[in-house]
């Protein structure tokens, strides 16, 4: 076998997407502010809109019937239940930041932090995204 | 090697490669993150790709892929498979032939398409450009397994003697 288990080039390759990743990671926690809304939307379709700012205990209905617990608490927004087996969704966490976003894929519910009107951030990621 | 041996051996990966997606399942996500995954299976796809050759890894994947999500998904489960797996097998098949790079580095590379395919799936599914904010979290993350995965791929490899 003439591949050793590391070469040159891969060492590279690795070190190059590393830092792609923490870049973009870094890049985004500094820019981000806080948001303003948190904006509920069930496949694809926006469907609720909560200020951040007031506490709030909501049960959105998803796609096929799913239910997800909405908590808005003190400035932070998370699921606390859900419906669906894996409740990837309740493990994401709290947030609080422009852009951040909590994704629940079986019932297709994404709850979306974002600011008041258009910002800069949104600007850049229309464009990252073509 | 004989046409017969070939075939036998074609059935075993994709049979051993069915077996690991299967133990992946059992994992429970120890990250708040979907998609973070070790991705075990991989390690057939590179045996497979490094010992075989292109054609048969795509489709050990390819049929892996169906007969899993048939057994024991459901249709979103296939379609992310399907789309990261897919991604995963060309870059890698196209990082194998420039042979710039050894089995860790195509394993690197093949994890991250995966995740980026896998990506490109939710953000079609869920009509959301939001979740693209993900990539760099599970890039993190396929880069450390795909180095792992890899790693481990290249040592079978190195041990895997074919008789000609």
């Amino acid at each position: 076998m003439k591949n050793t288990l590391f070469r040159k080039n891969d060492i590279y390759l690795i070190g190059i997407l590393l830092l792609i990743s923490l870049l973009i990671l870094g890049g985004v926690n500094l820019t981000k502010k806080s948001g303003a809304e948190v904006v509920v939307s069930i496949d694809g379709v926006e469907a609720y809109s909560f200020p951040i700012d007031e506490d709030l205990e909501f049960e959105i209905t998803g796609y096929d019937g799913g239910t997800n617990l909405l908590i808005i608490e003190n400035g932070y927004a998370y699921l606390k239940e859900a419906s669906c087996p894996d409740k990837l969704c309740v493990h994401m966490g709290k947030i609080n930041k422009e852009g951040q976003s909590l994704i629940c894929l079986p019932n297709r519910v994404v709850v979306e932090i974002r600011g008041t009107g258009k910002t800069k951030s949104e600007d850049d990621y229309d464009t990252v995204v073509g | 090697m004989s046409k017969t041996q070939k075939i036998a051996l074609n059935g075993a990966l994709a049979a051993l490669a069915m077996i690991l997606s299967y133990v992946e399942m059992q994992i429970p996500a120890f990250f708040a993150v979907p998609g973070v995954k070790l991705g075990l299976t991989n390690i057939v796809v590179l045996v497979a790709l490094y010992v075989l050759g292109e054609k048969n890894a795509f489709f050990i994947n390819v049929v892996r892929i169906v007969v899993v999500s048939m057994l024991f998904g459901n249709i979103m489960g296939f379609a992310f498979s399907i789309a990261g797996g897919m991604l995963s097998t060309l870059v890698m098949i196209l990082l194998k032939k420039t042979s710039h790079f050894s089995v860790t580095g195509v394993s690197v590379a093949g994890g991250i398409s995966h995740n980026v395919g896998q990506i490109i799936v939710a953000m079609i599914l869920l009509n959301t450009k939001a979740i693209i904010w993900y990539l760099p979290i599970l890039w993190i993350s396929g880069i450390v397994s795909g180095a792992v995965i890899g790693i481990v791929g290249a040592l079978v490899c190195s041990r895997i003697v074919i008789k000609e």
